[in-house]
């Protein structure tokens, strides 16, 4: 039965439908700018998958129009078509295979995870405050300086950012940084970056938290370190004690920083 | 006037309203004076004395509508009144306004009063896409733009897709495995009558105090317990769409387990009754947890309760596993019974049987096995415990391969069949599989944790949740509906507009949900009234195609209505398919079938010789004799 099938054709139409939407879509940065460690990493990883998907989604059309192109019927012919009730190699064929590629996918997607989430010796740690509609930021190793709607953070040093909601949940979203992590009253929950690209980003709350949503937004600045030392120092506010108290209550879901390896 | 309060029915049923509602108001308002509190409570999650009128008011309709005369009678020792069959049947269109346990009446019940909630929730959609054609704010203000997109996909989810696949089965499902009846008629009208309370619940929201619920439909605490009154609207009608769901399931499950003709062994059931029967045990056993996270945040808003509230020693990520674990396992809820529609057409317009059946159901039941498992991968981001990510990353990758099965089997189905493509119940077919094949794609993409990092809450979810939701479930619904379309009326529809409606609809499904991936890569989050300009001419190519594909909605309603008063007449099997509802008369007879049929093979032998699905009346002299206590005991 498979052999009446051009098999070779169809995967050579396959292999090629997927070059070339491959070719169309690998040039585009899709996600934008990339601004730290861990976006490279990220897109790679987003490449790879558009490659693999790109096959099946070809797989899918190449086989679906072959079949409506060599199997349409006549119009008024009622007769039925051969009865074929399976193929139990072809059955364990696509059980299996794809079962062998989403556990690539998974176990890729892994390390990716290990990768950028890997501690280093010297983070610098920046507390994250987030309430309806406004972002601000403390500095703990800087004598708790505070910044309100700005955060500058130094290049090539990586970021311990400790997030602390005020009152209903709030998402911190650097895109070009392709990190997120949700800020949770009650818990303090934690995001690593290394930013590896100075500049002026946007900090996006990604989570819905009321009317003023779409306009919780804040500067984010990438800055040579001693840029950031003379600016730290310049502030003039420190973090304000009802702030402090909030961090001293908030439990720590995850006391050992992420790391899905684990400290 | 005294008879019409006295029969079960509208009257009744009004009046039964205000009086519950007038008994839980005053309940309210003298216990808070006996207590010595403020007669009203109007801070915003407050209103004891609107939200318990809001329990009791449908209740008290459902009461005075006839829901609940034969099990009370029957409590209270009164004589129940016999079921002489006169609630069977319709024969006016007034008769689907009745209290009715025909399933065939309540199929068509379900199904129209489900297309009311789709074309009243679209126009919220226009609206959103209307707001978002530009940046800035044209049209209406960012409080209201959060309520027309909770309420948007509260009824859409809820009202629309759920319940319309109950409503598409009731009709159906008896009939394909030869029953009579559902296993509980009562309970199954029942079941109907509380999905418009839901359905008008999240409608009315917009009119009370703050406005419609805004906290999206996935209504997060702490945003949810400290929202205004229309929060507590939306509590409440996910308990009445809950319930209603709940007890479909269990009837389907009774019905598909003991109804079967003599001869339906589970292996020779339609794929469509297997998908009912996963989709029934997802349902029964996740349902009720959306139920308890519901009146969880209800309880917090109204009585104090401190579930989720954090000042409290309330726990907030813990609403999300509970939410997340009926929310993901709904997901499939929406799309199996819809596999089940794609297989019956599919088999059918390809003259062949379905490819690899066994493997079918089996990835059904995979499905539903593994969708308990993957619940946090909605949570990669929220917070909770990091270790629980790659466990969840793998399950939810691992799901993607039951579902592949499914697609793949459809493609063998149609190969070295005689594929005939002019109902438009095929043509909808065709286009899911390559259309949810990308839902499913990004949805790999999604379940890997460091993209799903990147894209979580942003447009690419707005992007795969309507691929799968739109291409997937709802392109299966109008694929059910064409297709059963000639059964359930007896007449036939017109292909010409149902093409034309086809085309308009995958036009617009792709040219609306495929940008929205890119920009929300690049940076645009979801659930925003307001966006950066750099986005602006995407938003307006998406509004475009948005206004596209909800005009020509209109076009599928016109065919519907048109084509049921005035199509030709459709013969009892104008398909030519093999499953038995496709062997009695188009609509079919009150009881379905003058003797119960006998099932003696497979629902897909196209092609094979001699062979036969069922054995109904009158086909010759091998007919057993009908013993009615056959039924139930198959």
């Amino acid at each position: 039965m498979m052999g009446r099938l051009p098999i070779a054709k169809m995967l050579a139409a396959t292999v090629a439908l997927t070059a070339v939407i491959s070719a169309v879509m690998l040039p585009i940065s899709w996600n934008g700018q990339q601004a730290s460690t861990a976006a490279a990493k990220i897109d790679t990883l987003l490449d790879v998958m558009i490659v693999i998907s790109a096959f099946v989604f070809a797989l899918v059309v190449v086989v679906l129009i072959y079949a409506l192109w060599k199997f349409k019927a006549k119009p008024g012919d009622e007769s039925d078509g051969e009865p074929i009730h399976g193929n139990t190699r072809l059955e364990v064929a696509w059980t299996l295979i794809p079962t062998i590629i989403v556990l690539f996918g998974a176990g890729y997607s892994w390390s990716v995870l290990n990768d950028i989430e890997e501690p280093t010796k010297d983070p610098l740690t920046v507390d994250v405050f987030s309430q309806q509609y406004a972002w601000s930021f403390g500095y703990p190793g800087k004598g708790n300086a505070y910044s309100q709607g700005e955060l500058h953070v130094p290049l090539d040093r990586q970021v311990h950012f400790k997030m602390h909601s005020l009152d209903v949940i709030h998402s911190f979203w650097v895109p070009e940084w392709r990190i997120k992590k949700d800020n949770v009253p009650g818990i303090t929950t934690t995001a690593i970056v290394t930013p590896d690209k100075a500049g002026a980003y946007q900090l996006i709350c990604t989570e819905l938290c009321g009317f003023g949503h779409a306009a919780m937004r804040a500067k984010v600045v990438v800055e040579p370190p001693a840029e950031f030392r003379r600016w730290v120092a310049g502030l003039k506010q420190k973090v304000p004690p009802p702030y402090m108290e909030t961090i001293r209550q908030n439990t720590e879901t995850d006391p050992i920083p992420l790391g899905a390896g684990g400290a | 006037m005294t008879a019409a309060i006295k029969r079960p029915g509208w009257v009744r049923g009004a009046l039964g309203m205000v009086l519950a509602a007038a008994f839980g108001f005053g309940l309210v308002v003298a216990l808070r004076a006996i207590s010595g509190l403020p007669i009203f409570q109007t801070e915003q999650t407050g209103y004891p004395h609107v939200v318990v009128p809001l329990v009791t008011g449908p209740l008290g309709f459902l009461a005075g509508f006839g829901c609940f005369d034969y099990w009370l009678r029957w409590a209270a020792g009164m004589p129940t009144i016999p079921d002489d069959h006169s609630q069977h049947g319709a024969k006016s269109w007034r008769d689907y306004f009745r209290f009715n346990t025909d399933h065939k009446v309540i199929g068509i019940q379900y199904i129209c009063t489900n297309f009311f909630f789709f074309f009243v929730s679209g126009l919220l959609a226009m609206l959103i896409r209307a707001e978002l054609a530009q940046p800035g704010t044209q049209i209406v203000d960012a409080a209201t733009f959060n309520g027309l997109f909770s309420t948007h996909a509260a009824i859409m989810i809820f009202v629309f897709i759920v319940p319309i696949f109950a409503g598409i089965a009731n009709y159906v499902l008896p009939l394909m495995i030869g029953a009579p009846d559902m296993a509980f008629p009562r309970l199954n009208a029942l079941s109907f009558w509380m999905l418009p309370i839901a359905g008008l619940m999240f409608i009315g929201s917009f009119l009370v105090p703050g406005g419609a619920f805004d906290a999206g439909w996935t209504g997060y605490a702490p945003l949810s317990t400290g929202a205004p009154l229309g929060q507590s609207f939306f509590n409440l009608g996910v308990q009445f769409a809950g319930a209603s769901s709940i007890a479909t399931a269990l009837n389907f499950l009774v019905t598909i387990i003991t109804m079967r003709a003599p001869g339906m062994t589970f292996w020779r059931m339609p794929l469509l009754v297997w998908a009912n029967l996963s989709t029934s045990l997802l349902v029964v056993a996740a349902t009720p947890f959306i139920a308890g996270a519901q009146f969880m945040v209800l309880f917090d808003r109204l009585l104090g309760t401190q579930f989720f509230q954090f000042a409290g020693g309330g726990d907030v990520i813990s609403y999300q596993h509970i939410f997340w674990f009926y929310s993901h396992p709904a997901v499939y809820i929406m799309l199996l019974p819809g596999f089940g529609i794609i297989s019956e057409v599919i088999s059918t317009h390809a003259r062949k049987p379905i490819f690899g059946y066994r493997l079918m159901a089996l990835a059904l039941i995979g499905i539903v096995v593994l969708s308990y498992s993957v619940w946090a991968h909605h949570m990669f981001v929220a917070g909770m415990f990091s270790w629980l990510r790659v466990p969840m990353m793998i399950t939810t990758l691992l799901i993607a391969v039951p579902t592949g099965i499914k697609i793949f089997s459809w493609l063998g189905t149609l190969y070295f069949g005689k594929i005939h493509t002019y109902s438009t119940a095929m043509l909808f077919s065709l286009a899911f599989i390559v259309t949810f094949t990308v839902g499913g794609i990004s949805g790999v993409m999604l379940g890997m944790v460091p993209l799903d990092i990147h894209v979580s809450d942003t447009y690419f979810i707005v992007a795969h949740i309507h691929f799968v939701l739109f291409g997937g479930s709802v392109f299966t619904i109008f694929a059910g509906i064409y297709h059963w379309f000639p059964k359930m009326t007896g007449r036939m529809y017109d292909e010409k507009l149902g093409r034309v409606h086809f085309w308009g609809t995958v036009v617009g499904t792709w040219g609306t949900f495929l940008p929205m991936h890119w920009v929300g890569m690049d940076g645009m989050p979801r659930r925003v009234a307001d966006y950066a300009e750099q986005f602006g001419n995407w938003n307006l190519l998406i509004s475009v195609f948005a206004f596209m594909l909800g005009a020509v909605q209109l076009v599928f309603l016109y065919n519907m209505i048109v084509s049921w008063r005035f199509g030709p007449r459709a013969g009892s099997n104008p398909w030519r398919a093999n499953s038995i509802e496709w062997q009695v008369s188009s609509p079919p007879p009150i009881f379905n079938f003058d003797e119960i049929p006998r099932v003696v093979g497979g629902p897909y032998e196209f092609g094979v010789p001699g062979a036969r699905h069922a054995i109904m009346a009158g086909d010759g002299a091998e007919v057993a004799k009908p013993d009615p206590t056959v039924v139930g005991q198959a």
